[in-house]
């Protein structure tokens, strides 16, 4: 089992934006900065720990109600500028989500505040950005779980992963779901062997057609120059291909893994289609 | 006073309904037709490889037809199924529909969403693919209300949590009855992860009052608040579909609520009704219908009953 560390989403805020403060009036545990990536100016965000949280239950890296609420404040503000003042050619600017979060914060403060509605203005955010035409795309460092995935990065057009151990992207972590579904974690293991979506391994989770790219980085933690250049080639190729294709989702059910490990969604969506005019 | 009136004690009740009747009961009479239903029988490949007995409608039922004359697609969660958790099945069949009602709408021919529900969030024993599902759904909602409104209708009594929680928030207009609940984690989850002393789950009275469908209404998080009647749910579905998109949806309104959360003190613990005392919250923002329907229509009734 990965523990989480919460450095990498730094480490590689830095790696490709330079930069590592937030900006003005936003809480120390994001990070947000304009930076050029290929021959694009693109915004970066990422959700960091912040140990002094006001909130206690987002202080390790989960994302809480401010998170939520300041990624979709700095996602929709990069829209605005872009229609009003277009650039070169009407090329909206990519928006890139660089992914290591813990969870969402599960709090009694959050709920009474409405977490699941900050979790929907970021989540609408990034997705509005999309359907407006700006290439979204989320590189996941190292863990993507859950609410806290939905919230920061699940919507991108394309996604890029780290092929690597650390990288857990799940809907629960492994103890908590075992438990939840009154298995022992080595009962749960065992079924994730035959059962793709159940497994904890990111070499599996991209034989279920929802990645763009695994990227092979021998440590993520401290990558070299080589690497970095290499993982920013990946997100400019990234960011090409998401202009070439639709806005939506679709390449999640179309890609070619997707043919294989998403045969009933497939089934679901043509059965529908079929019957929808008879 | 007396607590009940006549209409409300002879009132047919929503919950009471099963998911395929919860949907049928919002549509012109004859026109919902199910669509993918149980004898295409397109089951959960995962659930029986762990054992799991599959249902030949993954728990998500799908009927089109018209409301109040206009085309409608009502989806609908069994919370009786696996939680009412979404699936691969059950998730890819949402978003289809959403897909198509967007696909026709956008050529024209309007095609508004109705969603039931009732649901836990993702299913745990398809994992990722129902997270990747959430995901979808979340997406295509978006999609759509720019041509028509998404309906999110929460009654009970599972509710509405997880990533589904997301669904209803990015959805046009959310109806609630006191019955039904809507929150990002659970009691259980919140206790399980952050310990008892964050979160009671055995406390009832602090689950209703933090998720409740009274508390989302009065902070502005419900847009209706309604009794658990089937005959007000249908009209309150019929005339917001008639109202169409609203000028902005909730989950636009980022400075609105993050300026909400600025003002507030969480240094110790909160108690939900201190939401009531907190002036920045106090114009809850709601998306008004046009004529006051719902519980309020349903207090000033009683009121004359007891005049």
């Amino acid at each position: 089992m990965s523990k989480f560390t919460g450095i990498r989403g730094r480490v590689w805020f830095k790696a490709l934006t330079g930069q590592q403060t937030p900006m003005p009036g936003d809480p120390p545990s994001v990070l947000v900065a304009d930076a050029l990536i290929g021959s694009d100016n693109a915004r970066f965000l990422c959700v960091v720990p912040d140990p002094d949280s006001r909130f206690p239950c987002a202080r390790h890296g989960e994302v809480g109600l401010e998170q939520a609420y300041t990624l979709a404040a700095r996602i929709r503000e990069v829209m605005k500028a872009d229609n009003e003042r277009p650039t070169e050619k009407n090329k909206k600017r990519p928006i890139i989500a660089i992914v290591d979060v813990k969870s969402q914060a599960y709090g009694r403060r959050e709920e009474i505040a409405g977490i699941h509605l900050a979790a929907a203005t970021s989540a609408d955010a990034y997705a509005t950005a999309r359907f407006a035409g700006h290439p979204v795309i989320t590189l996941i460092a190292g863990q993507a779980i859950s609410g806290g995935f939905l919230t920061h990065g699940y919507q991108a057009n394309r996604l890029l992963a780290f092929d690597d151990n650390e990288v857990l992207i799940h809907a629960m972590h492994k103890e908590a779901a075992a438990r939840i579904t009154r298995r022992s974690v080595d009962q749960l293991e065992t079924l994730a062997e035959t059962v793709t979506p159940l497994s904890y391994d990111v070499r599996d989770y991209a034989k279920l057609g929802l990645l763009y790219k695994l990227l092979h980085v021998s440590n993520p933690d401290a990558p070299s120059t080589e690497e970095i250049s290499l993982v920013r080639n990946a997100v400019i190729e990234a960011i090409a291909d998401a202009r070439k294709g639709p806005a939506d989702l679709r390449n999640r059910f179309e890609s070619e893994d997707a043919q294989t490990a998403r045969k009933a969604s497939r089934l679901i969506r043509a059965r529908l289609q079929e019957q929808w005019n008879q | 006073m007396s607590v009940f009136s006549r209409e409300y004690l002879q009132r047919r009740s929503f919950i009471e309904l099963d998911a395929r009747q919860r949907a049928q009961y919002l549509f012109d009479a004859g026109t919902g037709r199910e669509l993918a239903g149980p004898f295409d029988r397109i089951e959960s490949p995962w659930l029986p490889l762990q054992g799991v007995t599959p249902q030949s409608d993954d728990g998500c039922i799908v009927m089109r037809g018209a409301i109040g004359g206009r085309q409608a697609v009502v989806i609908s969660f069994n919370g009786a199924f696996q939680g009412g958790g979404i699936g691969e099945v059950s998730g890819a069949k949402l978003t289809a529909a959403l897909d198509l009602a967007c696909r026709d709408s956008e050529q024209g021919k309007q095609t508004s969403a109705v969603l039931l529900l009732e649901t836990g969030g993702v299913r745990l024993q398809e994992a990722n693919l129902g997270l990747a599902a959430v995901a979808e759904i979340i997406s295509s909602i978006i999609a759509l209300r720019r041509y028509v409104p998404v309906i999110s209708v929460i009654a009970g009594p599972v509710g509405c949590f997880g990533g589904m929680s997301l669904a209803a928030g990015v959805s046009s207009y959310i109806i609630m009855t006191p019955e039904g609940r809507l929150g990002l984690n659970g009691p259980e989850v919140i206790e399980e992860e952050s310990g008892v002393e964050e979160f009671d789950a055995s406390d009832r009275s602090l689950i209703w009052s933090i998720y409740g469908g009274q508390q989302r209404y009065d902070q502005g998080l419900a847009d209706v608040l309604i009794n658990d009647d089937a005959d007000q749910i249908a009209t309150t579905v019929r005339d917001l579909i008639a109202k169409g998109v609203p000028a902005i949806h909730r989950s636009e309104q980022v400075d609105l609520y993050r300026s909400r959360i600025a003002a507030l003190d969480p240094s110790t613990q909160w108690d939900p009704g201190l939401v009531h005392s907190w002036s920045s919250w106090s114009a809850a923002f709601r998306q008004p219908p046009d004529e006051p329907i719902g519980r309020d229509q349903g207090a000033a009734t009683k009121k004359e009953e007891d005049e």
